[in-house]
């Protein structure tokens, strides 16, 4: 098996039809992630003890078993699973799996942000009666959640490099076209090339778009943020 | 519940490659992470800039994407036989693992105040006993939080290897769910437990590091 420029020339287009799924389920899985990143940060905050605890420990058991075993659960699973099973197809399986593994990360980024909110902060919320509702959205959160944007963006690139475990339950996206093209002409480089270089040429400009808005941040909030 | 007893023992023999890969690969992507992240903060443009190209690539592109690139390229374009799957997969976790823990060891070294490194000048030390003696040790301690964050994602990595053929916990629970559809359930649930216990020990290990890292440390 020798290099050809005339099929790397070739699968470029095939592939770039895949960039367009790949981005979408990215940004699928990603607003998942985002909204359910909240329900672990709600469930960590009620005042019970034994709830937090089992929550915590349920996060931390999808965040540390790996992604690609959650999708096939829920993707082969789920569904023999008799009286709540549901057959998903690979799309929302994919969103479904990958969305809930990112949130308990994006929750702990949220936490993060939460718990980096001055006490005082909270007092004076108290000391001037406002409603619950009204310190969250007027105290906590406008202070919480800007400094983890940038936190949360490093996520958004890294939830872009695991989109790919999708092909394996069949979605049809960069990675999947290129298996099909080299299982059909036993041609397998030159497409993974390719596939790779949309990766590159799209994560390392965002990449450095989120160093950027951190020194930005950590000037604005004059303190350090953690990367990843 | 005779099911269960049999999927382990079935899962058990995929066991050992996941534990081989992961010993592996956490060596060798270690032994990369210290060698390029000392190698970014060289005085040397070419070795930095070096570094930092196979840093940015390997960042850049998917850990999924890199594997297979690499068991078919390495054999098929370069003509190179590492013998073994096993080492091919390890190659693959420790290049994409290696290049973002080089970014810790290289953050951990800079985080080091310049007045260290400018009393050991002041001592006449030479630049290998400043590292080895003086920032080193004040930046490993940094460090080890971290890198036990990372050897978590390592372990969830080494599922894709069932995805080039490595007979892992993983392939053994797909060619069992394959023959026992109505037991899919319980092989997922049990391969996800067998992965959670061995995060565990390391859960419990960073946490630890973290209170030592912490430890007679002032943060400003």
């Amino acid at each position: 098996m020798t290099w050809s420029w005339d099929v790397f020339f070739h699968v470029i287009p095939l592939i770039f039809k895949g960039l367009w799924i790949t981005l979408g389920l990215t940004i699928a899985c990603y607003a998942f992630a985002m909204i359910f990143g909240f329900f672990w940060v709600f469930m960590n905050r009620i005042p019970w003890k034994p709830v937090n605890w089992l929550f915590r420990w349920i996060a931390e058991f999808i965040r540390s078993t790996p992604p690609l075993v959650q999708l096939f659960f829920i993707y082969y699973a789920w569904p023999a699973i008799p009286g709540i099973g549901i057959a998903l197809n690979p799309f929302a399986a994919a969103i479904l799996g990958l969305g809930l593994h990112f949130s308990t990360y994006t929750s702990e980024v949220y936490r993060s942000g939460i718990e980096s909110v001055e006490k005082g902060q909270w007092e004076a919320a108290t000391a001037l009666n406002l409603s619950v509702k009204q310190k969250w959205l007027h105290i906590i959160l406008p202070q919480a959640i800007p400094p983890t944007i940038p936190m949360l963006g490093n996520y958004l690139i890294i939830m872009f490099k695991e989109v790919p475990l999708a092909s394996t339950i069949g979605v049809v996206a960069m990675l999947h076209i290129a298996n099909d093209y080299g299982a059909q002409y036993y041609k397998f480089v030159e497409p993974l090339t390719v596939v790779a270089l949309f990766f590159l040429l799209l994560s390392y400009p965002s990449a450095l778009l989120i160093r950027k808005l951190e020194r930005k941040y950590n000037r604005r909030f004059d303190k350090r943020t953690a990367t990843l | 519940m005779g099911s269960i007893a049999d999927i382990s023992l079935v899962l058990l023999s995929g066991l050992k490659i996941t534990l081989i890969v992961l010993l592996l690969s956490i060596v060798f992507s270690t032994l990369i992470a210290l060698v390029a992240g000392l190698s970014r903060v060289s005085n040397h443009l070419l070795v930095t800039k070096f570094t930092g190209f196979y840093v940015e690539i390997f960042r850049g592109t998917s850990l999924i994407v890199q594997l297979f690139w690499f068991s078919y390229a390495l054999p098929g374009l370069f003509n190179i036989h590492l013998g073994s799957d096993i080492w091919v997969a390890v190659l693959a976790i420790s290049l994409n693992y290696g290049a973002y823990m080089s970014e810790i060891v290289r953050g951990a070294i800079l985080s080091i105040p310049a007045g260290q490194t400018e009393a050991s000048i002041a001592l006449n030390f030479t630049g290998f006993q400043r590292m080895r003696f003086v920032i080193l040790p004040q930046a490993i301690r940094m460090m080890l939080p971290e890198f036990g964050n990372y050897i978590i994602q390592i372990l969830k990595a080494t599922s894709l290897v069932s995805l080039i053929g490595l007979t892992d916990l993983l392939y053994y629970g797909n060619i069992y769910r394959s023959t026992h559809l109505s037991e899919a359930p319980t092989v997922y649930l049990l391969i996800l437990i067998v992965y959670f216990l061995l995060a565990l020990p390391l859960i419990f290990l960073t946490r630890r590091m973290e209170k030592f890292a912490k430890k007679g440390v002032v943060h400003g």
